[in-house]
Order: C-alpha cells, then structure tokens, then sequence
C-alpha cells in the first residue's frame, strides 16, 4: 500500500485540467516511477495524487502536417526507441531513452514525467534541448506551447501552471530536418543508474558533407538545469569538417557549463568527461552524418 | 480517514477476473494478497530490484510501482501462468534448472517473465544484447552467467538453431 491520501483517476485530457483546478495540491502521476518511489521513501507521503496513466489519447509519435515530430506524453521510452518516426528522424532521442533505468522501468517511464520532474539527468532533456523541443501543455485556458528551455525553471521546477498538464512534446521539422545525432551517458554502472553527465550532439552538414551548417550540443548535469553550449555551437557553424575542429568545439563547451560537485562526481571531473564526451559525440554525430574526417 | 475503492477487471493468466481494491494498493499488493500469486515477490518495493516483475499486455513490469487500479482492461502474466496443465514446467524453466541459474530463487519468477518478453520477440539477440535486456534484475546468489545461458539455451531452441560455441 502507498501511503496516499486520494486518487483521482482522469478518464480524458478535458477530466484531468478539470482535477487539476479541483485540487490544485494534487500531484500528477503518468508512469509513476519517480512519483510512487517518492511516495514509498517518504518524500511525498500522504498526498493526492491525479493519474493520468491511462489517457491512451497521449500515447504514441505521429507527424504533423506541417513535418513537425509529436511525441504524446505519456509515450514510455522502449515505445519511442521503437517507434519507425523516432528512428527515421531522430533516431539518437530513441537511443538516449534507451539508457533509461533498465527494461522495465523503459516500459513505465514516459517522456512527459521525464521532462515534468525538471531534473537535469534526465536522459532524454539534453538531446530535447539539443533539437529545441516544443513543450505542449493542455489547460483551462487551452494549448499552449513553450521551447524546452524556457520550459525548465530551476533544478525540480518546469513552467506548469495552475489546470494544466503536458500533452506532448514537439519537435519542429527545422530542428530535425537533415540531422545526424548521437547522445553519450556517462554513469558508474551501464544499467539502473542515474547520468553523471549526459551530452547530447547533433549536426547537420552541407550537400558535399565538407562543412558543418549546423551543430547543436545540450548537457544534463553540467547545470541545474539541462543547457545548451552555444559558444561550441557557434564556432563550429560553417567550418570545414576536420578532426581539429570536434577538439576546438569539445573545448568550447567550458564556457557555457557550470557543472557542480556532488557525491556522484567532482565538477572538475564533470568538465573533463564534458569535453571528452563533447568531442567523441561530435565525431560520431559527423560519421552519421557520412563526413569525412 | 475515509477508504477509498475501486472495481478493477482485467486478464490474469488467461482468466477474467475482477475485484474491488483499495486505490493504495500496488499491483504486487493485488496479486500477492487477493489472487495469491506469490510468485510476484516482494523486495526493493521501488522498482529496482525487478523480483515483482510481470507482464502486462506483453511487456515486462514492476509491480512494485504501479498502482493495482492501472490494471483495469489489461492482460496480466505471472510465473503461475506458465505452467502446463499439469504443473509441468515450461521450456525456459526448464533451461533454469538444468543451467543452476537458480539458488535462492527469489529473483527467479521475475527473470523469467522478462525471459518471456525476450523470447516471445521471436528475435535473436547478441549476448551484449541479452545482459542489456535482463539487466533490470538483481539477483544476489546465483549470478548471472548461468541465467544468461539459460536463456540464450531456451532463444536458440525456440529458434529452431543450435547453441554456437562460446
């Protein structure tokens, strides 16, 4: 038994809004992973809960008319690492998902409560933040959509006002369009831990693959938040592809960082394994992309 | 305070059932104590551990964390249900026998379910693909060579291959 005070079950996203003006103390479950675990330790011992669990309506990926990426909310991340739309158009969002916990915590876990518990090591916020993911959410008022890095307030907090809930992620064609990624998670164990550091990488290069047009690179764990290094980013936009460049780019990525100690790891020790990780996912990335180094 | 309940039905092992539950309850809750299907066990209780794993609609699950009323309209398996109808052993327990992949026995019905999930995929997996799969377990006296082979045993069989050597 969980120590709870209610539950309130929504039967739709219209009944869950509703829930959430009628008892506005209540706290939103969808798998439960985080929320249930906090209940049994304590933390949230004694709380309503509302479930949205079981709104099929936001399960599953789909593309728009206009080409952007709908990931519902309530997608857990073994079905986002299998989806045929993840795997085409941003495949490397699949395989940082897939780093999650273990098996059965990827058929539990969604990316909305990924996202929605504001915590910098989520594997899935980096490369989120690295494709500039449109946050939707669903309230009195109606829809509202807000990039991810607006998103995220401070470590625990997200922008999730009075009646809302998230609905879905979104990722918009411009974002995705002709890129290569790949996400590294740097932990002490392969499965069942929490990231140490997590960097997220993606490029897009030019027709004759020689020329990187675009790089984008997000951490978790390197701030209280998930981050872009834009200072990386902007030194590698329109140089010509080369081994020397992903070293000048992994080191640019100090400035925009501001890692912590803590008993997982050192901040200095985060800010090496930055640099490296910046550098081997920047090389990866690139050979997706099929340049040449 | 005042209790709170609710109807839930759902597939277990094949049969309709239906109870009323407390909305406290966790799956493994409901399943140990109004179905007693002890194979689910109880231990970290956090979703680590993975000895209270089934399936649900397929997939493998903690039942730890996830709440007995989520059950409603679901197909639920437990290690109950692999038994034949005689209480013969299926194939991959089979395989857990006869490779020692069990001592105390505690993490067992749970690696199996997910043994399930892997074999039911009618895929074949590299062994680095196995021990990413399986890794959501925790057994403490065994270890975990002998469970792999079991499985790795049961995947080649159910497809029709021999074993390649190690």
């Amino acid at each position: 038994m969980y120590d709870m005070k209610a539950l309130y079950q929504a039967r739709s996203v219209e009944d869950a809004v509703a829930l959430r003006m009628a008892h506005p103390q209540a706290q939103i479950i969808a798998g439960g992973s985080d929320v249930l675990v906090q209940m049994r330790e304590g933390r949230r011992a004694g709380a309503e809960l509302i479930s949205i669990y079981r709104l099929d309506a936001l399960r599953g990926v789909s593309l728009e008319e206009d080409g952007t990426l709908r990931i519902g909310s309530l997608t857990s991340f073994s079905h986002i690492t299998r989806d045929p739309l993840i795997q085409q158009y941003i495949n490397v969002l699949g395989e940082a998902v897939d780093q999650v916990g273990g098996p059965q915590i990827r058929n539990i876990g969604t990316i909305g409560g990924n996202t929605c518990n504001g915590v910098t090591s989520a594997d899935s916020a980096s490369t989120l933040h690295a494709y500039d993911a449109i946050v939707e959410l669903t309230g009195p008022g109606g829809v509202r959509r807000q990039p991810i890095r607006e998103f995220y307030i401070r470590a625990g907090q997200v922008d999730i006002r009075e009646g809302e809930i998230q609905t879905a992620i979104l990722i918009p064609r411009g974002s995705y369009e002709n890129t290569f990624g790949h996400y590294i998670k740097y932990a002490m164990r392969n499965a069942m831990d929490i990231a140490t550091l997590g960097t997220s990488v993606n490029v897009r290069l030019s027709a004759d693959r020689k020329t990187v047009e675009r790089a984008r690179v997000a951490f978790g764990v390197a701030g209280p938040v998930p981050l872009r290094a834009e200072t990386a980013e902007a030194l590698a936009q329109g140089q010509p592809v080369s081994a020397e460049l992903a070293d000048r780019f992994a080191q640019a990525v100090k400035e925009d960082i501001n890692p912590r100690d803590s008993w997982r790891a050192a901040r200095d020790f985060r800010l090496h394994i930055a640099v490296e990780s910046a550098r081997r996912a920047f090389l990866r990335a690139v050979e997706l992309a099929g340049g040449a180094l | 305070m005042e209790r709170q309940y609710e109807t839930v039905r759902f597939i277990l092992n094949g049969r309709e059932v239906e109870r009323v539950v407390d909305v406290r309850a966790s799956l493994t809750d409901m399943l140990r104590n109004d179905f007693r299907m002890t194979s689910v066990k109880k231990g970290c209780e956090v979703g680590e551990c993975g000895a209270c794993n089934v399936l649900i609609d397929g997939e493998a699950f903690n039942s730890c964390i996830y709440l007995a009323v989520w059950a409603e309209g679901k197909h639920i398996r437990t290690l109950e249900g692999l038994l034949g109808p005689n209480g013969e052993l299926s194939d991959i327990q089979q395989a857990f026998v006869e490779e020692s992949a069990i001592q105390c026995g505690f993490c067992t019905p749970g690696f199996i379910l997910t043994a399930v999930e892997i074999l039911e995929s009618g895929k074949e997996y590299s062994d680095e693909e196995l021990r990413k799969l399986l890794s959501g377990h925790l057994c403490r006296c065994t270890g975990y060579e002998n469970i792999l082979r079991a499985v790795k045993k049961t995947m080649y069989r159910r497809l029709g291959k021999g074993l390649p050597a190690d």
